[in-house]
């Protein structure tokens, strides 16, 4: 299994922050990512300490402030949008536009990167939908409006749009952010499946830190102070969980693996 | 697996069918009567029962139709694209300040000719003349609200800047107007007032042309568009090319609104209430139907419009501004008040 051990991301000294006119804010520098491919890997940090501009830079919605990123042994660069449309898709946080869009549409919007001019569908575009619709299992919802579905549902189907995109990685910001326990679950079960049984990259930013702690392969720990990555039983056995809220009212089990409310004072 | 997207196929061929019906209408009706029988025959050039109806048809009120059709599938394709670019309901070649441009444009040829040094010769009056100006002044505040809107990113904001061009441009138009002189003044007016007619074949052959030079611009980002409805960073990661795709409806919509507003005025709502009209009719967000159902739904109501202007059976002409204005402002108001989701 050669092929699963290549870095699928791969990051040297890599800066990132914003740029204004006035001056340069350096939100965390020095992050080095060394990602195999067909791993889940759960993105954990309190709020505003810039997990989403790391996925912002990773996904080149951002540039770096400094340093390079590798996908797929690829200058990211050096991809154009349409090259990279086809090595990562995306299941970004921001609401959908209002629009009558049916979800099939939707869905199918996923295939754009490889239609012709004016987006026609082949044969093997709807054999791709309609393995998406399978995965997520959305099939019954086909012919709904987007507006129509629940949050929930929306999330499902936003992964399936995702997956028709057929990509070997998938990001996803905060995509259990409006979820209630069993949906975020659902939700998590299934990127859990499509990382092992798919060998898709996949990569979440998420605040389930007890649910990432459980399911996903690698973490990557952001934190004031530092960025840490790797597998997460190497991280746990590292003490690095400790540190990763800043708060005395949160402490990590490491025989439990969970995170849960201070109780010693 | 079927694709499951409705093709709309039954209510394209009723639109059809309506737009031919509306049309033969349009030519039978006017100052003078000409029943729809004589119509087909003065069309097919068949023997006529009076030798007159030929000449009105064939060139006074064939091209008048001609004109509206393309003036009503220009201006709501134009009104599609800017509620699809601007992800908002109420934009619209008018409210973006872009007829306010060509208006601009068009003031500053005739009114502004005085401080130009009058030496410019009466060409320069021609339509086509007034085209290039037309042309010229919508493309410029288009652009002007285009480089606003990469700043704001609030589409609330970008409406009201467009409202703020069109009211600079009026502030411009009335300063000229308050320095010109009466006959230049009246020439304005109506030129303001809008009309279908008075286009001669040459006109009509360049309105054509560059109606279908704009409408192949708008084939070719059909995909974008839609790609566009999922948001900018969507469309991003989907590898479209957003700020080709923007540079293209930008130049599509001032071709179309510009050269259309040049020969037939500023003609109000059109390109703001059918899209949303034909949106209650499709109920659907994608711009394979929706673009040439706007344009043939345009086509219909810029046909009846017309034909109520021409107050059948009278010597008079209503300026079509002032009924497509009667006809659009009702339908957003119901709209509105009907409460329903107004999509883009």
């Amino acid at each position: 299994m050669k092929q699963t051990k290549e870095h699928i991301i791969k990051t040297a000294n890599l800066s990132i922050g914003y740029t204004s006119k006035k001056q340069v804010s350096v939100i965390a520098s020095n992050l080095t990512i060394n990602l195999e491919a067909g791993n889940l890997v759960c993105l954990l940090g309190e709020n505003g300490i810039g997990k989403s501009t790391l996925l912002r830079t990773l996904t080149k919605v951002q540039p770096a402030l400094n340093g390079n990123i590798f996908i797929d042994n690829k200058n990211l660069d050096n991809l154009t949008n349409i090259e990279l449309s086809k090595i990562m898709s995306l299941v970004l946080t921001e609401r959908l536009p209002d629009s009558s869009l049916t979800v099939f549409e939707l869905v199918a919007l996923g295939r754009q990167p490889f239609t012709n001019w004016i987006g026609y569908l082949t044969n093997k575009d709807m054999e791709i939908i309609q393995m998406a619709f399978k995965k997520t299992n959305t099939s019954h919802l086909m012919n709904s409006k987007c507006y129509e579905l629940s949050d929930g549902q929306l999330q499902k189907v936003l992964i399936a749009r995702a997956l028709t995109q057929d990509t070997p990685i998938i990001v996803l910001d905060e995509p259990t952010a409006h979820l209630d326990l069993h949906h975020t679950v659902n939700t998590f079960s299934l990127l859990k499946n499509l990382a092992t049984e798919f060998n898709k990259t996949i990569i979440v930013s998420t605040h389930e830190a007890n649910l990432a702690l459980q399911l996903a392969d690698e973490l990557w720990l952001m934190s004031s102070s530092k960025f840490v990555s790797g597998k997460t039983e190497i991280l746990i056995e590292n003490n690095e969980l400790e540190q990763l809220f800043n708060s005395d009212l949160i402490c990590f089990n490491k025989v439990l693996k969970q995170f849960s409310i201070s109780t010693s004072n | 697996m079927i694709n499951p997207t409705k093709s709309y196929r039954k209510t394209f061929i009723i639109l059809l069918i309506t737009l031919v019906f509306v049309f033969i209408v349009n030519l039978s009706l006017g100052s003078v009567y000409i029943p729809l029988k004589q119509v087909f025959l003065a069309l097919t050039n068949g023997e006529l029962e009076k030798d007159s109806w030929g000449s009105i048809i064939l060139s006074v009120r064939l091209p008048k139709a001609i004109t509206a059709i393309i003036v009503g599938s220009g201006l709501s394709i134009s009104g599609l694209l800017m509620q699809t670019l601007f992800r908002n309901p109420l934009a619209g070649p008018f409210v973006l300040g872009i007829s306010s441009g060509a208006s601009l444009g068009v003031a500053i040829l005739i009114l502004g000719a005085s401080f130009l040094g009058a030496n410019i010769t009466s060409y320069t009056f021609t339509n086509f003349g007034l085209a290039i100006a037309a042309s010229l002044g919508a493309f410029l505040v288009l652009s002007a609200v285009m480089i606003a809107a990469q700043k704001v990113k609030n589409t609330m904001s970008i409406l009201i800047i467009g409202l703020m061009f069109g009211s600079l441009t009026s502030a411009v138009i009335s300063i000229l107007a308050y320095f010109g002189s009466a006959t230049q003044l009246q020439q304005y007016m109506f030129w303001s007032f809008g009309s279908l007619g008075n286009l001669s074949w040459k006109e009509i052959t360049v309105l054509c042309i560059t109606f279908l030079v704009g409408i192949s611009c708008v084939v070719f980002i059909i995909k974008p568009l839609n790609t566009l409805l999922l948001g900018e960073n969507y469309a991003k990661s989907l590898g479209v090319n957003v700020k080709k795709t923007r540079n293209l409806v930008l130049i599509a919509t001032s071709l179309l609104t510009g050269v259309i507003t040049a020969f037939s005025g500023p003609i109000a709502f059109i390109g703001l209430a059918v899209p949303h009209l034909t949106k209650l009719l499709f109920s659907t967000s994608n711009h394979k139907t929706l673009i040439p159902a706007v344009a043939i739904s345009g086509s219909i109501i810029m046909l009846i419009c017309d034909s109520i202007a021409q107050l059948p059976s009278s010597e008079y002409t209503l300026p079509i501004n002032a009924i497509t204005s009667l006809f659009g402002a009702p339908i957003i108001i119901w709209l509105l008040v009907r409460k329903r989701k107004v999509y883009y």
